[in-house]
């Protein structure tokens, strides 16, 4: 869904590194808060809430299952890796550099969102 | 530290304890102190004039953030309930990811000082800004009690000293250290902090887990060892998936936490700030989970009611000597410098709201606030007990969940919440959480059962029930909308690039003018004011 966002589309026309008036043009645009500008603003926070929203996904398709699964999967009890636990193992370790990697994820994509828009803006 | 006591045999416990503790005490003194000649304006005070930088930040983060909650109840839990006490650090480290998604960089980029600074920003209303106030106030509170009951605990614990001795003692170096120098001087404090707890529970459960060696299968043994139980209530499940959604989306809410983002540099400094604050959580809770397991392997099955003092007798019990009693004197100070650097963040956000929302803002009006601010959470601590540390800061997520949560992740995200749908989702969340908590606290065991455990962990309810009201209410008042939310929006989503292209520079708004709080419109560039 990210190629509907006008900011993507209209960054490959600006690829090119030749200056031209049209980006400061559209920093007044996005100032000045005419239509222009307020699409502009909307369709980065549109970008920005999907990425989001990506990730909370990911991390709920994660963790929202395991208490049901604890709970009425019993054979999960005698599952045991090097003598401990799979519940330990998942809820006392793995938890957290899953939580990290996410946030990584999370801040590189989130970044990458705001370059693409400061280069559409004309000023990288 | 303790020369003197290592060269007299006939020393307890309880003497090292109490010099370790007044050792803290007095560095923690010391350090505030030499903040302090850093903090001069109101800007020092309130956010460390948002000059702190993630590495720094991130470790005052979690050193405050990381309260008796983590370091006493978390490992008490675990060694009484098992596997399904591991949600709670879970839970806590995961709502710096929540955080991070939706508050972190646009709430930095708002310029606010506070939650009622952004109400303000964002919508221009004065009764939302009151009704921020006292919740931001509510929430600090009931967070500062239990902080205060287990430093009276602690202290009874280790030295026999009456409780109401821990709770006073902490209460008045806190507020003494907030009183002067503010923000500036805690955020060095609460980063060494970090690290002290850090050693503090570490080095005590290895040396244990080294002096013992307890086999993994018994380690593990029987039905304790066991996920799917709950945490002692009728349906474990249900239970636990409140307390998920508490402390996932809670964090976000908390005013202790928001107002250290506020001190970031700007808004991706906040997002590097966050990522590094879960490495950090993730790497010291991994100890109060082992000490939980050596708890339960090693000391005799506990009562209910004792989880948060086990911890303290762990090393004494399993390594004994003056190894031991030195590990437990580490112990005690290491849980005192987390009542410490949890009510001095706790202090910091309740004095801010309350000397530029309800005083004028100066620097001697934070002071005076800092006092209140410290002194009110006192007079509600010295006559009342707590039950868990844990579950009584599980109540405040609950709260802050159901309040600042909906009003911060849909005022950032949608244009389209009105101030009416705002305070109504306010009134829903807040008066379902907090009506929870009391009628939990004061009437125990009236209701039936599956309604007793919804009480104590409200967050299912009351969360779902704040979103949906703030939406349907927003929908139906639609017409009130103006263009104001497209700027508001625009200034919390740009990044800092984007706005110096489009003409403004993001240092304008860091640069508060003589410490007086933002209002709306005043300090913003042409074309960025509000319609009215």
């Amino acid at each position: 869904m990210t190629d509907r966002h006008p900011p993507r589309r209209v960054r490959v026309v600006l690829a090119d590194r030749r200056p031209s008036p049209l980006p400061v043009l559209r920093g007044a645009e996005v100032a000045e808060q005419t239509e222009l500008g307020r699409e502009l603003v909307r369709g980065l926070i549109r970008a920005q809430l999907a990425a989001s929203l990506r990730i909370a996904g990911l991390a709920l398709a994660m963790f929202a299952p395991l208490p049901i699964l604890f709970a009425i999967v019993p054979a999960l009890e005698d599952l045991r890796v090097l003598g401990v636990p799979v519940a330990w193992w998942i809820l006392g370790l793995l938890a957290y550099p899953v939580l990290y990697l996410l946030a990584r994820l999370h801040r590189r994509q989130a970044e990458r969102i705001e370059r693409d828009f400061t280069e559409l803006l004309g000023r990288g | 530290m303790a020369a003197t006591a290592l060269a007299d045999p006939a020393v307890d416990g309880s003497t090292l304890s109490l010099i370790a503790i007044a050792l803290v005490v007095v560095a923690t003194g010391m350090i505030g102190a030499y903040g302090v000649r850093f903090a001069r304006t109101t800007g020092d005070f309130l956010v460390a004039s948002r000059s702190v930088r993630p590495a720094w930040n991130a470790a005052a983060i979690s050193g405050e953030y990381l309260s008796a909650a983590s370091f006493l109840g978390v490992a008490g839990l675990i060694a009484v309930h098992g596997p399904d006490a591991l949600w709670y650090p879970v839970g806590f480290t995961a709502g710096y990811l929540a955080l991070q998604l939706f508050v972190a960089a646009p709430l930095r980029r708002s310029g606010a000082y506070t939650v009622p600074d952004f109400a303000q920003i964002r919508w221009g209303s004065k009764r939302l800004r009151a009704m921020s106030t006292a919740l931001v106030l509510a929430i600090a509170w009931l967070y500062l009690v239990p902080q205060l009951h287990g430093a009276g605990l602690v202290l009874r614990e280790v030295t026999g000293l009456p409780r109401w001795v821990g709770v006073t003692a902490v209460a008045v170096v806190v507020t003494l250290n907030v009183v002067a120098g503010g923000m500036r001087s805690i955020t060095l404090v609460q980063a060494l902090q970090y690290w002290f707890k850090l050693v503090a529970i570490s080095l005590p459960v290895l040396v244990v887990l080294a002096v013992n060696r307890p086999g993994v299968p018994a380690l593990f043994d029987g039905v304790w060892a066991d996920a799917g139980q709950g945490l002692g209530g009728t349906h474990p499940a249900a239970e636990i998936y409140s307390l998920m959604l508490a402390t996932f989306l809670g964090t976000m809410g908390l005013p202790h936490v928001l107002v250290r983002f506020y001190t970031n540099i700007d808004g991706g400094s906040a997002r590097a700030t966050t990522v590094r604050v879960i490495a950090l959580l993730g790497v010291f809770y991994l100890f109060p989970t082992i000490a939980g397991v050596l708890i339960h392997a090693l000391l005799p099955p506990p009562t209910a009611g004792q989880a948060d003092s086990l911890l303290l007798a762990l090393p004494a019990a399993t390594v004994g000597g003056l190894l031991g009693e030195l590990l437990g004197a580490l112990v005690a100070a290491g849980a005192i410098a987390a009542f410490l650097a949890t009510s001095s963040g706790l202090v910091v956000a309740a004095a801010g709201v309350l000397s530029t929302d309800v005083l004028r803002g100066r620097v001697r009006d934070f002071r005076v606030a800092a006092v209140v601010a410290g002194l009110v959470p006192l007079a509600m601590a010295l006559p009342t007990t707590s039950l868990d540390i844990s579950r009584v800061v599980g109540m405040a997520f609950a709260v802050a969940a159901s309040t600042f949560c909906p009003l911060l992740v849909l005022g950032i995200w949608w244009r389209g919440l009105t101030t009416a749908g705002a305070i109504s989702g306010l009134i829903v969340g807040g008066g379902l959480s907090l009506g929870a908590l009391v009628t939990s606290v004061a009437f125990p065991g009236v209701l039936p059962d599956a309604l007793d455990s919804l009480l104590g962990q409200p967050a299912v309810g009351s969360v779902p029930a704040a979103f949906v009201t703030m939406i349907i209410v927003s929908l139906l008042t639609r017409s009130s909308l103006t263009p104001r939310a497209d700027a508001v929006l625009a200034m919390l989503h740009l990044p800092a690039a984007a706005r110096r292209s489009a003409g403004f520079d993001p240092r304008d708004r860091a640069a508060l003018p003589g410490g007086s709080p933002i209002r709306p419109g005043s300090d913003r560039g042409p074309g960025w004011a509000p319609s009215p």
